[in-house]
């Protein structure tokens, strides 16, 4: 997987320059955020079974294909059939999305992928990232999104993981990075006078640039953004959310995205990320206690929670989530009550600005080699939207950006007007 | 070099090592690192004594079956260790083999995740040796060897689910990583070789105890020929010395061979060793920047060797793309490193490992939870915004903690601010700071108040200073 050392290595100069006066950028970045709309993107990291989630309820191949991974007809949460006829539904825990897409506020993207879709975690993830299959070094499509804006705040985009994902990745955009809003403060083992003395000089230091080592100004750069987004992460740490988010890392990341909304500073872009679908063995779809079915409890219960709080504060109509995976996973279950890498998968997107419903037609899951729909002698659903298509309707319909110029090509795609 | 030497082929140099070290020559002092069999291991048995940095558990210390105690004897074990390059060597391969516990937990609960991951035999009632374990007796032993080992590992048989690899469902993700993360890398392999390679481990499976959880039951490798698919397997690429590519059908009970046939085609395959050598380049001298004819160079070694790590690990320490001057302070210090470099310069005495564990996390590096099966993102990768406030607050916290013991070393020094700031210097090791910054450490030391020397004017600044130190940028390179 490229990592940011390997990005970074020519662009270092151009970063260290982003960072000037802090002060007058963060009034610029908060009139642009209080009006402007922002985009927050989730990432389903370890490839997420399609399948699993939006179930093809009356397919036999489907019951064939997983004799203990299959959802029962009766227990999935209907809602209707998209463009081919295929009836489908949601996965029995995924009751609030069921809600906000009755409320015509959610859309499912069926078999979003590429051609030679790659079935490695770190290639795959790299392609997402940068939207440019043939050449995964460079900059993330958000960072280059990032990159048109002008002049930037360090928190014109927020990440909540603790490192900086490659989507976000640019020579000319710092990421802040803030998992957790209540620890993001500068401690001192003196009080007082004294301790405010330590913080002018720690800023002094880490500000200062010296030009012939890349690599200290490139840490320094680092900490000068960490202590100039001091007060205001701050400020998201005194927020008190409407909805009772889940009590764990991905509900507390959603519930601070809202906090930062809701005190309006200025970040355009957020990135959160839940993790744990690599389901080789045990994904027991149907056991409550089973590995996909609390995924699908977190990510249910997450979702709904932010929803309902933004919604509930009047931010939900400047806000659009998107969610995607690095690749779906294989049709038939292995022998271990599991699914292996595979290829095209489903995306989510849920916002005020949503056209609800269901995007794409579900593939045939036929085992037969010549099924158009599949790949891979049958075994892998194969896409019929490429990823990029989705990020360009992002891009051109909702940022009011140019895909063309930030996908390096024309993608734009009919038949997924879901914003 | 001395210096330079410890803190990339250790984890940097208390005082007393540094003087003891700087007795030798350079070829000495890597010759000592490198042989370390010549040492006695005996760091273990400093547990708990006065002197060393101490630790906190809930309940009685027992790091076979608690992860926090085990992760905070091999923080011991990092920071007193006379063999510093096998603690290191150690951290190596847990980030090459990136086996996560919790995962394992979710299988086989807490103890038993523990026991799989880090027990030693000599302690454990099943005489399990953990992972970590098997690293420390292996580090710098034939690659050939430590894969075999590695496949037939409990922890990893759960972690890359080959415990489920059976001949009627082959089970891809053992197969697959061995070929894309374990030796040859993406690129280097196809997708028809990961259906071959998981047939080949069909019957690799595990014996568990009968009830999973039991903190005394045996966890063992076991070949299971009735769970082997015996029909041939070809590959893209060579397998046998005469370039042929199919490992040929064998009888159920003659299959194992199979499993050893791959690795050792994998282990000698000049891709893997160039990615190893890549590897070892990157964890002792860069992680920004390459030198293929060097690389190229570690790669031959470590074949004309037959995978063996020492002569690789013995040719980059004594090289000039590591010795040369130029090459310190050029790479960025991971997580660990940082920590324990502090804890070794700024004094440990009254100071708990337990107080490492959450900033660790914070800063990306957990022990034994790397973040995937790839290991931890390297390099710049560390020093998001979060990552690099967690590490400055760190050294807030150790700052504070050594507060006396800092006060009483600087006495000599404090008849004027600025011969404390170069105490403090001498003592801590940054890379060379610029006169600005130089500066600034000064004003801060001269700020706020005369100058007396005082017992609590060299306990607040010499605080202040070790904190506005081992916070800064300088501080992060190694």
């Amino acid at each position: 997987m490229l990592t940011r050392r390997e990005f970074v290595k020519n662009g270092v100069a151009a970063f260290t320059v982003s960072f000037a006066a802090p002060a007058f950028l963060s009034d610029l970045a908060r009139a642009q955020g209080a009006t402007g709309r922002n985009l927050v993107v989730l990432d389903l990291s370890g490839g997420n079974d399609g399948l699993s989630m939006l179930i093809p309820y009356n397919d036999a191949a489907y019951y064939s294909r997983r004799p203990t991974l299959a959802v029962p007809a009766g227990q999935v949460l209907q809602i209707g059939s998209d463009s081919s006829g295929k009836a489908l539904g949601l996965h029995p825990k995924l009751t609030g999305l069921k809600e906000i897409f009755n409320q015509g506020r959610l859309a499912l993207i069926q078999r979003v992928g590429y051609e030679n879709s790659s079935r490695s975690h770190f290639s795959g993830t790299d392609i997402w990232s940068t939207a440019t299959p043939g050449s995964v070094q460079g900059a993330g499509w958000l960072g280059r999104y990032l990159s048109t804006l002008g002049p930037l705040d360090p928190l014109v985009a927020w990440n909540t993981t603790g490192e900086t994902p490659h989507a976000l990745l640019s020579s000319s955009v710092a990421v802040a990075s803030i998992p957790n809003v209540t620890s993001y403060a500068f401690n001192s083992p003196n009080t007082g006078a004294e301790a405010a003395l330590e913080r002018t000089s720690a800023l002094a230091i880490a500000s200062h640039v010296p030009v012939d080592r890349p690599q200290i100004a490139f840490v320094g750069t680092s900490a000068q953004a960490a202590m100039a987004t001091l007060d205001r992460v701050a400020a998201v740490g005194q927020y008190k959310p409407s909805a009772t988010y889940p009590n764990n890392g991905f509900g507390q990341a959603l519930q601070a995205i809202a906090g930062a909304m809701a005190k309006g500073i200025g970040t355009r872009v957020f990135w959160v990320q839940t993790g744990g679908f690599d389901t080789h063995a045990a994904q027991d779809t149907n056991n409550d206690a089973g590995a996909y079915a609390r995924l699908m409890v977190s990510l249910n219960d997450g979702l709904f929670a932010f929803y309902s709080d933004l919604r509930n504060q009047g931010l939900l109509n400047d806000t659009l989530l998107l969610s995607f995976s690095e690749f779906g996973r294989r049709i038939n279950e292995n022998g271990s009550r599991g699914t292996d890498h595979g290829a095209a998968s489903v995306m989510l997107a849920m916002g005020g600005g949503v056209r609800g419903g269901i995007f794409g037609t579900a593939p045939l899951l036929t085992a037969d080699p010549q099924n158009p729909t599949l790949e891979n002698n049958a075994n892998d659903v194969h896409y019929e939207s490429d990823f990029r298509s989705v990020y360009a309707r992002v891009l051109d319909n909702w940022l009011g950006g140019d895909s063309v110029a930030v996908l390096g090509g024309n993608f734009r795609k009919s038949g997924l007007e879901f914003v | 070099m001395i210096a330079h030497l410890l803190r990339r082929a250790g984890f940097g140099a208390s005082p007393a090592e540094l003087t003891a070290y700087s007795k030798l020559s350079y070829g000495q002092a890597v010759d000592r690192l490198v042989d370390y069999e010549s040492i006695p291991d005996t760091v273990d048995a400093n547990i708990a004594k006065p002197g060393f940095v101490g630790m906190t558990s809930r309940g009685p210390f027992s790091p076979n079956t608690v992860a926090d105690d085990a992760r905070q004897r091999w923080l011991f074990r990092m920071v007193h260790s006379e063999r510093p390059l096998q603690e290191r060597m150690t951290l190596f391969w847990h980030n090459y083999f990136a086996t996560g516990i919790s995962k394992i937990a979710a299988r086989v609960k807490g103890e038993n995740a523990t026991r799989l991951m880090a027990a030693k035999a000599s302690e454990d009632p099943a005489k399990q040796r953990g992972q970590i374990e098997l690293f420390r007796d292996s580090a710098l032993g034939s690659l050939r060897d430590l894969l075999v080992a590695v496949a037939q590992d409990p922890a990893m048989l759960i972690w890359l689910d080959g415990n489920t690899n059976t001949k009627a469902k082959p089970q891809e993700n053992f197969g697959r990583e061995l070929m894309e993360l374990f030796t040859r890398g993406v690129g280097y392999y196809t997708e028809d070789d990961v259906y071959a390679a998981a047939r080949v481990f069909t019957g690799w499976n595990l014996n568990e105890p009968a009830t999973r959880t039991d903190a005394s039951g045996a966890f063992a490798f076991v070949y299971n020929p009735n769970q082997h698919e015996t029909s041939a397997k070809t590959f893209s690429f060579p397998i046998y010395a005469d370039g042929g590519r199919t490992i040929p059908a064998r009888s159920a009970s003659a299959g194992m061979q199979d499993g050893l046939d791959l690795i050792n085609a994998l282990a000698m395959h000049p891709e893997t060793a160039r990615r190893v050598a890549r590897k070892l380049y990157a964890f002792f001298v860069s992680e920004t920047s390459t030198d293929d004819g060097f690389i190229g160079a570690l790669a031959d070694t470590y074949l004309r060797n037959a995978t063996a790590i020492k002569p690789v690990v013995r040719q980059v320490l004594g090289s000039p793309q590591f010795a040369d001057a130029s090459a310190s302070f050029t790479r960025y210090s991971w997580p660990i490193e940082f920590v324990v470099r502090a804890l070794k310069e700024t004094g440990w005495t009254g100071f708990s490992l337990g107080s490492t564990l959450s900033p660790l996390i914070s800063m990306g590096q957990e022990l034994f939870e790397p973040p995937n099966v790839a290991g931890w993102t390297l390099g710049e990768g560390w020093f998001s915004t979060s990552a690099m406030l967690t590490r400055m607050n760190f050294a807030s916290t150790l700052a504070a903690n050594q507060k006396f013991n800092l006060a009483a070393a600087l006495a000599p020094a404090r008849g004027s601010a600025q011969a404390v700031v170069d105490a403090m210097l001498a003592r801590l090791t940054p890379a060379d700071l610029d006169n600005a910054v130089y500066a600034q450490l000064v004003a801060y030391a001269k700020g706020g108040a005369t100058w007396t020397g005082s017992d609590a004017q060299l306990q607040s600044k010499g605080a202040g200073l070790a904190h506005l130190i081992l916070g800064s940028p300088e501080y992060q390179l190694v």
